[in-house]
């Protein structure tokens, strides 16, 4: 027997069509997986079931829970049935609880407004399920304002809330995408420990997560369900060719076609960067971002950068290019130091770094044309330049990156993000530089757009020997493109080694413990545990020692008490007490 | 190079810009013209005809004052001023305060400070006394309208463009210009000022009505500007000794003020979602 039934559902803006006539349904306890790229109607249809599309929506079909039609029910029904029957996990946990009220008088609220508890039983209630969704220390977090919580405890209040009333449904949004890599891992087995009979939509971009915690899967293409199965039997043999794109382009850590460290002279160098900011209201307090890094990137290699967030891997690279200042240590181009400001640097070295950011729209002006925008870096290095051959080359470029001459005219609010970020590489690319730096530079983009962007970034690397530096948390990108990889935890060097060194022969336990987060796009590899307890420790207040020590499994009294040095074992630099006993 | 066509295009299709912007525009050809289609002065006195309600014999449409000058003219006169010393006075805060603005947030630090406290400081003058006082030490003088208005306007407009600024500089098109090698001026005419112009043309469009309210307002306490001159704030002063024997004196030109100030504040929304719906689309 179904729980809920969706039947014939579209849904229209005007002429556009986000959803169209889309049927599934879902029984207790099941739990299904929604996959899409972005706009492809996954989280229109969730809105549809919770009754929340905006006014100018058009829908028809219909919705049923149990024996209640959803698309059609009033408001004050919807309002009963929300919470109690049906409940929602948004993506960003930061946006959905409201920043001036307690954490317990949110979560309260629910139940008095539903008349399902009041008074002393409504406070017990709400922190017994604080309790279950493992916050630490419930009674202490009741009393908490959402910025108090770090963002994985944020998530789990978030769980906390739509569970309270206990939901027949829940449908998650993307509940993991905002968060970091070992955070998602502990979520998504916390979802599971929780659902019991609830039955569970988890609309997601990433089929690693849909393999390891659904049931069954339905994918998603403009609006249109194209397949829908058994998760092993879809991930076994794909039927569409859209879900046949979609699991080409998932990311796995367990390619072989990796590549091969190269051997070129160094161009960047970076030594004992220490990064560090003044922090606002606190006097004199700072926040050591970038603990003294030693780094060297080669002519024709690409470097990865990993770390989750706060790692400080956004701020070295910054230092390096002189956007931010340094506080120690120095960054050498080619065997020469530069000036630590951008603003002083020589602009023969300034036209040879350059950087890619993660958000391609923002970092484009929004009142320039395209033309103006890739052309712009010549107008500045190369002012004398003829107007027919400036306009020549940013063509060439346009047309380098997979966009042609119709694009010149567009402003940067036309383009999708894989367009708009083509549009920013072309502008990097244009003064062929020797050293581009990719700040999660295909993060916002979608898989199969993500993998065009990097092949494009690969080839021209093989035409230039351009030195790429790849900021990201994505292993899988890591090991698809690097040669080398930097891992960094709270500010420190933790690992350096090359690609096959580094997932073959994993030497910290940090490492270690983010490859193992990293959801296999695979049912049938079990579902492992979260590698990790516990979330990053605040920046402002690192831990003694190593800094890694309070969440690690082979910390000793030594790891407390003394800052492990990098070192270097066999070809890889670690820096841990306890290395050559991983 | 810049998107301004585009906005234009798109001011032209949004209704509410249009249909203000007409009305507006009607306006002025109607101030402009009406005096020299008329046969009266809006000087000439006629006694003969003193305090007459509006009639289409002799085109006085809007009939005569306690003089016997003819109102029609008058009003057309009255709108001419009032709008005038609403765009200069716009002007002159546009100018002082888009440069004082967009100088403070992009150098930031100490001068930032500095300037900033000096608006705050100019904030805390009582307007009206700060005008009484310029009105007494010096004679009373049309500039000095002009002046008064456009000097309490530019504060408002100084913080918006600070504040635009500083949240312009943190952009990462910005960052990405200062690492390809832009110099400061080249950041600030390319990259920041372009990016001001939607909320500096929105916010001039609402200071408009205000600065009209200003001198509305210091013309009916007298202080604003002096007769035979006339503005529309001057006229409903004058409308109002006559509020129960003449009451077009006082309706029609609060009508055409009413009308004025609901023209400017509908363009200022409409150019709102015409700026903004460019960034969203």
């Amino acid at each position: 027997m179904s729980l809920l039934r969706v039947d014939k559902l579209s849904i229209r803006y005007g002429e556009t069509s986000a959803v169209n006539d889309l049927s599934f349904s879902l029984r207790a306890g099941e739990s299904v997986g929604l996959v899409g790229e972005s706009g492809s109607g996954k989280t229109q249809t969730a809105l549809a079931l919770l009754g929340l599309l905006p006014a100018n929506a058009i829908t028809t079909g219909d919705i049923f829970l149990a024996d209640t039609e959803l698309l059609r029910a009033g408001k004050r029904a919807l309002n009963k049935l929300r919470a109690e029957r049906i409940a929602m996990i948004f993506q960003d946990p930061v946006q959905a609880l409201n920043p001036y009220v307690r954490i317990g008088q949110q979560l309260r609220r629910i139940l008095v407004a539903h008349g399902l508890a009041a008074g002393k039983a409504a406070d017990e209630r709400v922190i017994e399920m604080l309790q279950r969704v493992g916050l630490p220390d419930a009674e202490r977090q009741y009393r908490a304002y959402p910025h108090q919580l770090s963002g994985g405890m944020q998530q789990r209040a978030m769980i906390a809330s739509a569970l309270l009333a206990e939901p027949d449904v829940l449908i998650a949004d993307e509940p993991t995408t905002a968060l970091d890599v070992t955070v998602q891992a502990q979520i998504l087995e916390l979802l599971e420990a929780l659902r019991e009979d609830t039955a569970l939509l988890l609309i997601t971009h990433d089929l690693g997560v849909v393999a390891g915690h659904c049931d069954r899967m339905l994918v998603l293409e403009q609006g249109r369900l194209v397949e829908e199965g058994w998760t092993g039997d879809i991930f076994a043999a794909p039927q569409h060719a859209h879900t046949q794109l979609l699991l080409a382009a998932a990311p796995r850590l367990d390619r072989t076609d990796v590549p091969r460290p190269v051997s070129g002279e160094e161009v960047l160098g970076i030594a004992g960067a220490s990064v560090s900011y003044r922090e606002r209201g606190r006097r004199g307090g700072r926040l050591q971002a970038v603990r003294e890094v030693d780094l060297a990137v080669h002519r024709g290699e690409t470097l990865a950068v990993v770390g989750e967030s706060g790692s400080g891997k956004s701020s070295l690279l910054r230092a390096a290019l002189g956007l931010v200042p340094m506080q120690s240590g120095c960054v050498s181009y080619c065997g020469e130091v530069l000036d630590g400001q951008v603003q002083s640097r020589a602009v023969a070295v300034r036209r040879d770094l350059q950087l890619v950011f993660q958000d391609p729209v923002g970092s484009l002006n929004p009142q320039m044309r395209v033309a103006a925008i890739v052309a712009e870096p010549l107008s500045i290095h190369e002012a004398t330049l003829i107007a027919d051959v400036r306009r020549r080359r940013v063509i060439e470029k346009l047309e380098r990156v997979g966009l042609g001459e119709d694009y010149l005219q567009r402003f940067p609010h036309e383009l999708s993000g894989g367009q708009a970020q083509r549009v920013a590489i072309a502008r990097a690319l244009i003064l062929e530089p020797r050293v581009l730096v990719c700040d999660e530079a295909v993060a916002a983009l979608d898989g199969s757009v993500r993998q065009q962007i990097l092949a494009l970034l690969r080839d021209v690397q093989d035409q230039s020997g351009l030195a790429i530096i790849f900021i990201t948390h994505d292993l899988a990108v890591v090991r698809a493109i690097s040669h080398r990889v930097l891992v960094m935890y709270m500010g420190r060097l933790v690992e350096l080694a090359d690609n096959e060194t580094l997932f073959a022969r994993t030497r910290h336990p940090y490492t270690r413990a983010l490859i193992e987060a990293v959801p296999k796009p695979d049912p049938t590899a079990a579902a492992g545990n979260a590698p990790l307890r516990g979330e990053v420790p605040s920046i402002l207040t690192p831990p003694s020692g190593c800094t890694f020590h309070p969440r690690c499994t082979y910390a000793r009294d030594i790891c407390s008490e003394e800052v492990p040095r990098a070192r270097l074992l066999d070809t890889t630099m670690v820096a841990c007490h306890r290395a050559e006993e991983i | 190079m810049t998107a301004t066509s585009a906005t234009w295009r798109k001011a032209r299709k949004n209704r509410v810009v249009v249909g203000s912007g007409g009305v507006l525009l009607l306006l002025v050809v109607m101030a402009l013209l009406g005096p020299l289609i008329s046969p009266h002065g809006y000087l000439d006195t006629d006694f003969g005809r003193i305090l007459h309600a509006p009639t289409a014999t002799e085109l006085q449409l809007f009939g005569t004052d306690d003089l016997g000058r003819d109102l029609f003219v008058r009003t057309m006169l009255g709108i001419q001023v009032t709008l005038l010393v609403a765009v200069v006075a716009s002007i002159v805060s546009l100018a002082i305060g888009v440069l004082y603005g967009a100088v403070a947030g992009y150098v930031g630090g100490r001068v930032d400070a500095v300037m900033m406290r000096l608006v705050d400081t100019l904030y805390a003058l009582p307007f009206i006394f700060f005008v009484i006082l310029l009105m007494v030490v010096f004679e009373r003088n049309f500039l000095l309208i002009f002046i008064a208005i456009g000097a309490i306007n530019w504060l408002d407009m100084a913080r918006i463009v600070r504040g635009q600024t500083l949240s312009l500089r943190e952009r990462e098109f910005v960052e990405a210009a200062r690492l390809m090698g832009a110099s400061t001026p080249r950041i600030i005419l390319r990259h920041i000022a372009p990016n001001l112009i939607g909320v500096v043309v929105v916010y001039v469009t609402l200071t408009i009505p205000q600065a009209i309210l200003v001198e509305s307002f210091l013309s009916f306490l007298g202080l604003g500007i002096q007769e035979p001159r006339t503005s529309l704030g001057a006229l409903v002063d004058a409308g109002v000794n006559h509020m129960e024997g003449a009451a077009w004196m006082l309706l029609i030109p609060a009508a055409l003020l009413a009308l004025i100030l609901l023209c400017f504040n509908f363009l200022g929304d409409g150019l709102r979602d015409v700026f903004d719906s460019r960034h969203k689309s």
